[in-house]
Order: structure tokens, then C-alpha cells, then sequence
């Protein structure tokens, strides 16, 4: 029993992480059609800038905050500069675009910040809860509660102001959104900006535990789209669900057998035919869209 | 840089050549006056970790030596190559270098794929390859042309459970990264448990990138009658698997790390945590914890105190491995008063008492490494540093 619960609270946290990136793509995904692929590198960011912000002396809480506001810039630049441009290109341009911004801010972090592994003091200490006969980082509970709260005020950002709503409209119909008088493409940097800042704080919430360097990204880009697709492309509580599913899959495979790491070592090894699945569901999304 | 010097050279010797046959006599007489040896590293890439600090030691050493006068009264002319961790690069600058460059020597080779990619290129040649790499297939079976200084991790190994006998502990478990050194040093341990009346009653793995080890140490904790753990691991994983053993609350076992994490950065990213754990290390690591006495001290003093001058970054055992093979080459070149690359050869294989950073090297036709295991001591994290532990504890 007890072991049931470690490998439950193992998969929940690392689910909720995967959870959060998965929500990135949803968001981004909703309102453009894009699948971007440079949304681990949100992550990187979350965890890197607080990583030599906190170093540089800026305490814990405004480093977040600058690494958070960092990504969020990032985000947008990345629709104006690349995605915007490119409006009218086929998805799966687009698609390489954004794998294109992922390897070059990958490249970019490498330069400003290192190739070393850094990590983040946790955020209240380090000393084990005992729960029910498991023990839990206390920073786990920062980061299922973070990803709680995250999806609780998109949830309420969508459903319940006015700017949301002009985001699902822009995603149900961009033409006719268009025509009700919405700036969608204002919109669609705001859902990159969004993306990047549940990005970024899925980096701060996740460094004290899983530690971080300037290529976490391309790993956790990739589960996230896996749980993504898992919960069904597009929806904020598929993505959810697809992200714990995944974690909790992960952490009881781990714990009952060694099957998944096969089927993860695939992951590794073919990112590029990961990436081709990719392209598939989505183009047949779009014509149904038509 | 330096392929664009290298083009420079070459333009300059075609310029030179082409329109004056005369001229071509001066040539090649200039260039008889340097001894050209040859270097393919990572020096960007997944392995730059490895590449760069062997860059950076090639070039600060050959300086030194010409600086120094030069080796049997010629200076050296050192030729670099990045190969970005390609195996196919490797062998491809590997050519580059036998057939255009006309090296006498190699010291170079950053991991065990692109060593193994040029080891044929170099045997065909009959040029001295002394590689960086570390996995033992490189120098086993031996092959006459090439050469390693790193220790391998069958070492590791051995000295771990060395420990672990004299400790009385016979049940031990593993924990091992699915990378590729932690897959091969996983199967040299389970190789070499035998012999140290170590049985290995479990096992688990983990991927390279995985952030949570915690389900895998659970399982490991419901075993009975584990005497300690050890995890065959590099980067980032052995760190976590630190910090999950200590919050799983399984501290009071010992926990052996390997080589593969012998670096400041390790204590720092496993914290607290880390206190207690063991591992196999290079002198390099703890040069000035070393007594006096200890023949290694002087050398890897000096070679730290030089590489973070100039380098400007902390000394890694990477960069020692490339001290140690041009010093073992130059002093092979030394004794054969040349750079005929059949003699070097010869002169290489001679190499005896040689101490370097990675240990004392006594070189045999039957050993292209020798090393032992007294290259390695054992550590323990004790107050966030590295402590010596005496032999016998």
C-alpha cells in the first residue's frame, strides 16, 4: 500500500508537469493551429532564468516572476517574428518553424547561460512529508497545486472575461471572428504569450525537483505533445488528464515493470517520426475546421 | 579556428608551391622543422563537455612545450578538428589527417563512438592514436597503433566492490542509467561482481533524461538484506537518484556513485543529500587533499593551477586525459630523439612509472592503458566536500 501511494504521488507530480506543457500546446494549438514544438523551451527558460537570476542575488520569488515575464516575451516575439510572417503556410511549416525556434533557443541558451546542470533550492525545505507510509517532497505539492491553480484560471480566463472568449471564438472560426470585429491576430500573440507563461512557471515550479540545463526542453516538449494528443488535441482538460495519465503510467510502470522504458528509449531515438505522427491528426483537424 | 589556420597553411603552401618549383624546396624544408601531431575532438556538441577542456589542454601544452624550445629541437605543429560528437566526421577528419595533414601522431578522440569510427583509419596508416575515450574496447583487444589514457569503467567497478569486501557487504543492489555509460559500466559491474563475492540481488534502470527515480528505489527498498547500492550513472540522474534515496528516507545503506559524476558539480546539485555517498575518482579531483608524499600531487597541482588560469574554468578529469596523452606521447618522441611514427609507436608502448593526472602509467605490448587500481581513490562527500577515505575503511 505504501508503495502504491509513493508511485502515486511520483506520478503526480511529474503528470502534472507534463500536464502543464500539454496545456501550452492546447492553448497555442486552440486559437492558430499551431503545434509548437518550442514549448519545452518555455520550460528551460522558466527553470534557467530563475536558476542565474536567484544566482545573480535577485531573490526566489521576484527571479520566478523575472524568469516568468522573460518566457512570456520570448512567447510573443516567437509568433511576431516567425509564426506571424508565416501566416497562410501549411501546418506542418509551421510545425518546422517552431522546431526551428526550439533548436535555436536551445542554441541561444547555451550561449547566455551554460551547458551545466543547475538546480533551485526547494521551496519549503527539504524534508520529506510521510503520508501514509510514502515520503513526498514538500515541493511536490507546490507543483500539483501550481498546475491546479493554473488550469483553474484558464479555465476562468476562457470561460469568464472577455478576452477569453474572443480567444475560443478566434479558435472556433478565425474568419468569423474576424468579422465580429476581434483582432485575432492580437489574440494569437496573446495565446503564445499565455503558453509561455504556464511554460515558464511549470520551469519554476519543477527545478528543485527535477533539476535543469539549457536542453530539458526537447524531452518535456515531447511528452507533453504525447499527453496532449493523449487527452485529445485542443482541449484544456484532455490536456490535463493526458498529462497525469501519462505520469501516473510512467511512475507505476517504473515501479511494477520494465516494459515502458523500451517503449521510452523509442521516444528518445525518433523524435523526428514522433514529429511526423504530429503532423497527420492535425492536418485532418484543420479540414474539418473547413 | 583551427581549420581556417589549417586552409591558411594550405593556401600559403599551394601558393607557395605552384608557381615556383623553386620555392617548394623551401617548403618543405620549413616544414621539417615542426612535428605536426593531430587532434579530432567534440569540441561542440552533446559530448563538449569532453571535447572543450581537451581543446583547450591540446593547445595550452603545445604552447608550453614550444614556448619550452620544442621536442628533440623541433617545434610542435598541433592540428585540430571538431568532429561535434559525429562518429562519421571523426573518421572523415581522421583521413584528413593521415592522408593531407601527414601527422606523425593522434591524440585525440573524444568518446568511445568516434574513437572507434578512426581506430581502423589509423591502424591502416600506421600513425600512434592515442585516445580520450573510455570505454575498454578501445584498448581491448589490444590493437598496435592504439593507445587510451582514461581510466575504464571495469576499473570503477573493481575498485567500488574492492571497497565493498572490505566492508563484508555481499548483497548489494543496482541502480543504472540507460545512457551509454551507464549501460556499459552496469555490464562490467555485473561482470566483475563475481570476483568480489558480490551478489547483485536487484536491479533497476532509468532513463537518461528521466526526473523522478523515486519508483525504482521504492522497489529497491521492499528487497531484503540490501547491504548498499550502486549506480552506474552520468549527468543529472545520479543527482536525482541522491536526493530521492535520501528522501525515501534509505540513508542509512551506503550509496556508491561512480566516476561518472566525479565532479564539484554533483555535491552541488544533490545537496545535503548527498553526504555519505562513495565513488571512485581521478587524484585530479582532490589534488590538494592528497598527502605529500603521493608521486601524483605535484603534477596534478600544476596541471589544475595552469588549465584554470588560462582556461578560466574549473579543472575537469576530461582535460587531464588530454594532458596525459600528449605528455606520454611527447616523452615517447623524447626517447625515440624523432617523430618517425613507427618508433613513437614503439616508445609509447615502453612508457613506465609516466605519472600523470590519471594515475602512474606502465605501459606493455599486452596493456595500451596501464593503469591500475591504485589511478582511482576512493571518496566520500563529508560536509559538502570530497574527504579521502583512508585504505581499508
Amino acid at each position: 500500500m505504501a508503495e502504491f501511494f509513493q508511485f502515486l504521488v511520483s506520478g503526480l507530480t511529474v503528470g502534472a508537469v507534463y500536464a502543464l506543457v500539454a496545456l501550452g500546446f492546447t492553448l497555442i494549438y486552440n486559437a492558430s493551429d499551431v503545434v509548437n514544438f518550442a514549448q519545452g523551451e518555455f520550460v528551460m527558460l522558466g527553470g534557467m532564468v530563475t536558476v542565474f537570476a536567484h544566482a545573480a542575488g535577485v531573490p526566489l520569488p521576484l527571479a520566478a516572476i523575472l524568469a516568468i515575464v522573460v518566457a512570456v516575451i520570448v512567447g510573443i516575439s516567437l509568433y511576431w517574428l516567425a509564426i506571424a510572417p508565416a501566416r497562410g503556410a501549411s501546418a506542418v511549416s509551421l510545425i518546422i518553424i517552431t522546431i526551428g525556434a526550439s533548436i535555436f533557443l536551445r542554441g541561444v541558451a547555451q550561449v547566455v547561460f551554460d551547458k551545466q546542470f543547475h538546480k533551485l533550492p526547494s521551496f519549503s525545505g527539504d524534508t520529506p512529508v510521510q503520508m501514509m507510509g510514502a515520503a513526498v517532497q514538500p515541493q511536490s505539492f507546490w507543483v500539483i497545486g501550481g498546475a491546479a491553480t493554473v488550469v483553474l484560471l484558464l479555465y476562468l480566463f476562457l470561460e469568464r472575461t472577455l478576452v477569453g472568449k474572443a480567444v475560443l471564438a478566434t479558435s472556433a472560426n478565425r474568419l468569423a471572428a474576424k468579422l465580429v470585429g476581434i483582432n485575432t491576430a492580437t489574440i494569437m500573440a496573446l495565446s503564445f504569450g499565455g503558453s509561455a507563461a504556464i511554460g515558464g512557471i511549470a520551469g519554476v515550479l519543477v527545478t528543485p525537483i527535477t533539476l535543469t540545463s539549457y536542453d530539458v526542453g526537447t524531452l518535456l516538449a515531447l511528452k507533453g505533445f504525447a499527453a496532449a494528443m493523449l487527452g485529445g488535441m485542443g482541449n484544456p482538460f484532455g490536456a490535463l488528464a493526458g498529462g497525469l495519465l501519462l505520469g501516473l503510467l510512467e511512475a507505476f510502470g517504473a515501479g511494477l515493470s520494465q516494459l515502458h522504458l523500451q517503449g521510452r528509449v523509442r521516444l528518445h531515438r525518433h523524435p523526428r517520426r514522433a514529429v511526423r505522427g504530429a503532423a497527420g491528426p492535425v492536418r485532418r483537424r484543420a479540414v474539418e475546421r473547413v | 579556428m583551427s581549420k581556417q589556420s589549417h586552409f591558411k597553411t594550405l593556401f600559403a603552401a599551394a601558393a607557395i608551391a605552384l608557381p615556383a618549383s623553386m620555392m617548394s624546396f623551401a617548403g618543405t624544408a620549413s616544414a621539417q622543422q615542426t612535428v605536426k601531431i593531430g587532434s579530432v575532438l567534440s569540441v561542440t556538441g552533446p559530448a563538449s563537455f569532453l571535447g572543450e577542456p581537451e581543446d583547450k589542454t591540446l593547445r595550452m601544452y603545445v604552447d608550453k612545450i614550444n614556448a619550452a624550445g620544442g621536442v628533440a629541437g623541433k617545434k610542435l605543429e598541433l592540428v585540430i578538428y571538431d568532429d561535434g560528437g559525429d562518429a562519421n566526421k571523426a573518421r572523415t577528419f581522421a583521413t584528413r589527417l593521415v592522408e593531407d595533414d601527414k601527422v606523425v601522431a593522434m591524440v585525440g578522440g573524444s568518446t568511445t563512438g568516434t574513437t572507434m569510427a578512426m581506430i581502423p583509419v589509423f591502424e591502416e596508416a600506421q600513425v600512434p592514436f592515442i585516445s580520450l575515450a573510455g570505454a575498454i574496447e578501445v584498448v581491448d583487444p589490444v590493437r598496435k597503433y592504439v593507445f587510451k589514457t582514461p581510466h575504464t569503467d571495469k576499473m570503477a567497478c573493481e575498485k567500488i566492490f574492492e571497497n565493498l569486501k572490505q566492508r563484508k557487504f555481499t548483497k548489494i543492489a543496482m541502480i543504472s542509467g540507460t545512457d551509454g555509460f551507464g549501460a556499459s559500466m552496469r555490464a562490467q559491474c555485473v561482470k566483475v561482481a563475481p570476483t568480489y563475492d558480490v551478489q547483485i540481488v536487484a536491479e533497476e534502470t532509468y532513463g537518461p533524461r528521466d526526473s523522478d527515480m523515486t519508483a525504482q528505489l521504492t522497489k529497491i527498498k521492499a528487497v531484503p538484506g540490501i547491504q548498499a547500492v550502486v549506480n552506474p550513472g552520468f549527468g543529472q540522474g545520479p543527482a536525482i537518484v541522491t536526493r530521492n534515496y535520501a528522501q525515501l528516507g534509505m540513508s542509512s545503506t551506503p550509496l556508491y556513485q561512480s566516476h561518472g559524476v566525479a565532479s564539484k558539480s554533483f555535491i552541488e546539485l544533490a545537496g545535503p543529500a548527498a553526504e555519505g555517498v562513495r565513488l571512485p575518482a581521478a587524484a585530479l579531483l582532490v589534488g590538494d587533499k592528497l598527502p605529500d608524499n603521493d608521486p601524483q600531487k605535484k603534477v596534478v597541482l600544476d596541471y589544475k593551477k595552469t588549465f584554470e588560469a588560462t582556461a578560466n574554468q574549473p579543472v575537469s578529469t576530461f582535460g587531464g586525459h588530454a594532458y596525459d596523452g600528449l605528455n606520454i606521447l611527447v616523452e615517447a618522441m623524447q626517447r625515440a630523439n624523432g617523430a618517425d611514427p613507427k618508433k613513437v609507436r614503439d616508445e609509447i608502448e615502453k612508457t613506465k612509472g609516466f605519472v600523470g593526472t590519471g594515475g602512474i602509467v606502465n605501459m606493455s605490448p599486452t596493456d595500451h592503458l596501464g593503469l591500475d587500481l591504485s589511478a582511482f581513490r576512493m571518496l566520500e562527500v563529508k560536509g559538502g566536500d570530497w574527504a579521502l577515505l583512508p585504505p581499508g575503511t
